[in-house]
């Protein structure tokens, strides 16, 4: 099994679905010859052609409105936003159209959109987003956001596959720091199934995306605890059984993500706790995210902003001692 | 006819199609039967609305009927479309039974979303069509899609879709025709500009007429009296014809007028008695009659008789129907199968005529 990065998994995965089916094609700003903003589709252009790499205008209304099109009508659109920010430009086709088509007619939309997530770079407030949050308000979109290589090549297949619209979130944080052995060919990560990026037995880590990978650091030894990390990979449908299995486990939890706080992924995981397993818990449930502020730009205030490694060891230390 | 207001040098709206869209006694007779029905079923909803069992409001599309009609009527059957509240006549003439319809608007379980979604919300799969939502143009890019999928597979289908003229001032009307010409997409789109925006008159919705902006995009932009049903149709044919092979986007604008309120609730006060006059005296389906009755080759009387005997017993149906079982009001959010769409039905003789050489 070679080891490759994430973002070069995520390539694989597009590139293999697309070789396997000839109904899924790509479509998205500069994914053409250029690549793409960040080259997941690098020589998707010379091996599939233009009308299956197809280079779109500046349009996310049309684009997402057109994948729902192609995929009632059997296609498999892939659409990339250049930055998940964007995705707010092209929202009304995904939540009215896309979401509620299945439930109002019965017409399933097989369609992913890649929504390059995620700050720590200074991207400022309209590329560093984490819009996840957006769409878990919006009932008939299911969510992904994968943090390791081989997740990332197995969501997508997976999300590719279903017959549903799905957001797909890759974290532009993990694209080419992250790395991991990711098997050739065509596999499935099952949605809807939580990973445990590492076991334990006094403290729950709840995560996903890049900041699985900042609970793993912060949480490598703290004072000897055995602190399990559980990685959502899926955010909807999300996955309440391993979380409550695992909060039964160890009765404490903090909830870490990257995006703002007020109702938010964490949100939802801490109201599932309290209203499922309150009797279990040994403290009280801990929020780690960003505030509810824009992502500024500067590297020290998008460091104030965004939850460190720090930030995590800090929060554990205090409910290991509750 | 059709009058060309915006003609890109390269696409010429008036050079010879293959097929020349002819109709016979049989179409027109269908043609102001589909007419007919429409507003016959809108009448019964209304009266359903006043009688309290239509909840919410209640919109129509009276006046309006030609366009809708007219523009369907050069539909294949494995063209699909995404038609907009006003255009009833489209979903009836592609198959869809009016008792499903009046079932829809009061909520019943027999109704095309099961009590879903409401009033003209609605798209048969099974018969080609997408159905559009409140957002408008929502459908626009949609069927953008719908006509990428078929040019992708090189399949000589048409996608239509039709919005009014208050859509021609949203951002992603142009996003629509932008990229339908960019990709030159097998894609009718048919502006009916039925005079308002709910409350706002053209002048204060743009400032050049939207027809005049097809040129801009580089495909043909054909405007019709849309109250002329034939001439709507001889344009979607053409356009219809010119999508099939190969020669990309048609902008039709059906210039007609919305005789009614936005919905029943609206009084209209904003009209000016004299414009309803005027646009009454040119009501689509009493001049089309007349043509009809000049002619003498259509019976209207048992045309009628036949509409109304149609609509009593869809009506009778539609009451029967039960309310949806609130169990159910959770369930059936996300597809566990890919899609499938079935083809509509298209009345227009040249179909059969197709179907048979098959």
């Amino acid at each position: 099994m070679p080891e490759i990065t994430y973002l070069e998994a995520i390539s694989d995965g597009l590139r293999e679905e697309m070789r396997h089916d000839s109904s899924v094609f790509c479509m998205g700003q500069d994914i053409g010859k250029y690549g793409g903003a960040f080259k997941v589709t690098d020589g998707f252009f010379e091996e599939f052609g233009a009308d299956r790499v197809w280079d779109t205008p500046l349009a996310e209304n049309a684009m997402v409105g057109a994948a729902v099109g192609a995929a009632v009508e059997g296609l498999r659109p892939v659409c990339e936003m250049q930055f998940a920010d964007f995705i707010a430009c092209g929202f009304d086709r995904l939540v009215n159209v896309a979401g509620k088509m299945y439930y109002r007619q019965g017409l399933a939309v097989p369609m992913v959109v890649r929504l390059p997530s995620g700050g720590g770079f200074s991207g400022g407030p309209f590329h560093s987003q984490n819009p996840e949050a957006w769409f878990l308000q919006s009932p008939g979109l299911k969510v992904v956001a994968p943090s390791t290589a081989e997740d990332a090549k197995g969501l997508l297949a997976s999300a590719i596959r279903d017959p549903n619209p799905v957001l797909y979130l890759e974290h532009k944080n993990l694209y080419r720091r992250i790395k991991g052995d990711v098997a050739e060919g065509r596999y499935e990560t099952p949605m809807g199934e939580l990973g445990v990026a590492r076991e334990g037995t006094d403290l729950t880590v709840v995560s996903y995306g890049a900041m699985v990978h900042t609970a793993l650091e912060a949480t490598e030894d703290i004072d000897g605890a055995s602190i399990e990390v559980l990685d959502l990979r899926t955010l909807c449908p999300l996955d309440r059984d391993g979380i409550l299995e695992s909060v039964r486990k160890t009765s404490k939890v903090v909830v870490l993500h990257e995006a703002t706080r007020s109702c938010g992924v964490g949100a939802e995981v801490c109201s599932l706790i309290a209203e499922e397993a309150f009797e279990d818990l040994d403290g009280p449930v801990v929020r780690v995210t960003a505030p509810d502020v824009p992502i500024p730009f500067s590297p020290p205030l998008e460091r104030a902003v965004l939850p460190q490694v720090d930030d995590v060891k800090e929060a554990c230390r205090e409910l290991l001692a509750y | 006819m059709a009058t060309t207001t915006a003609r890109p040098a390269a696409l010429d709206p008036h050079q010879h199609l293959a097929h020349e869209a002819r109709l016979t006694v049989d179409d027109r007779r269908e043609l102001l039967r589909y007419m007919l029905l429409m507003r016959a079923t809108e009448e019964r909803a209304l009266t359903l609305y006043r009688q309290g069992k239509v909840p919410g409001s209640y919109y129509d599309g009276r006046g309006q009927e030609a366009v809708s009609v007219g523009s369907a009527f050069a539909l294949s059957p494995s063209d699909r479309a995404c038609i907009l509240h006003r255009d009833l006549g489209a979903h009836l003439l592609r198959g869809v039974r009016p008792g499903r319809v009046l079932a829809q608007m009061m909520g019943r379980a027999g109704g095309l979303t099961g009590g879903r979604d409401g009033n003209m919300h609605f798209g048969d799969k099974d018969l080609g069509c997408v159905g559009m939502v409140s957002m408008l143009p929502d459908m626009a890019p949609v069927a953008c899609g719908l006509a990428l999928a078929f040019q992708m597979r090189s399949e000589p289908r048409v996608a239509m879709t039709w919005f009014g003229d208050g859509s021609t001032a949203n951002g992603q009307w142009h996003e629509a025709m932008n990229v339908a010409g960019v990709r030159k997409l097998p894609v009718v789109f048919v502006l009916e500009n039925n005079q308002f925006a709910y409350s706002t008159p053209n002048s204060l919705e743009f400032v050049v007429d939207p027809i005049e902006r097809a040129a801009s995009y580089g495909f043909p932009g054909v405007k019709v009296d849309g109250n002329d049903v034939e001439a709507v149709f001889q344009a979607s044919a053409e356009a219809c014809e010119r999508a099939r092979q190969g020669g990309g986007p048609t902008l039709i604008e059906a210039e007609t007028m919305r005789m009614h309120g936005h919905g029943a609730h609206d009084d209209m006060s904003y009209v000016p008695p004299e414009m309803l006059e005027e646009w009454s005296r040119r009501d689509p389906i009493e001049s089309y009659e007349a043509r009809l009755h000049d002619a003498g080759d259509v019976d209207l009387d048992s045309l009628r008789e036949e509409v109304k005997a149609e609509l009593d017993s869809e009506t009778d149906w539609a009451l029967a129907q039960e309310m949806p079982d609130p169990a159910t009001a959770t369930g059936g959010v996300f597809a566990t199968e890919d899609p499938v769409m079935g083809d509509g039905k298209a009345p227009w003789s040249r179909w059969a005529k197709e179907a048979s050489h098959a």
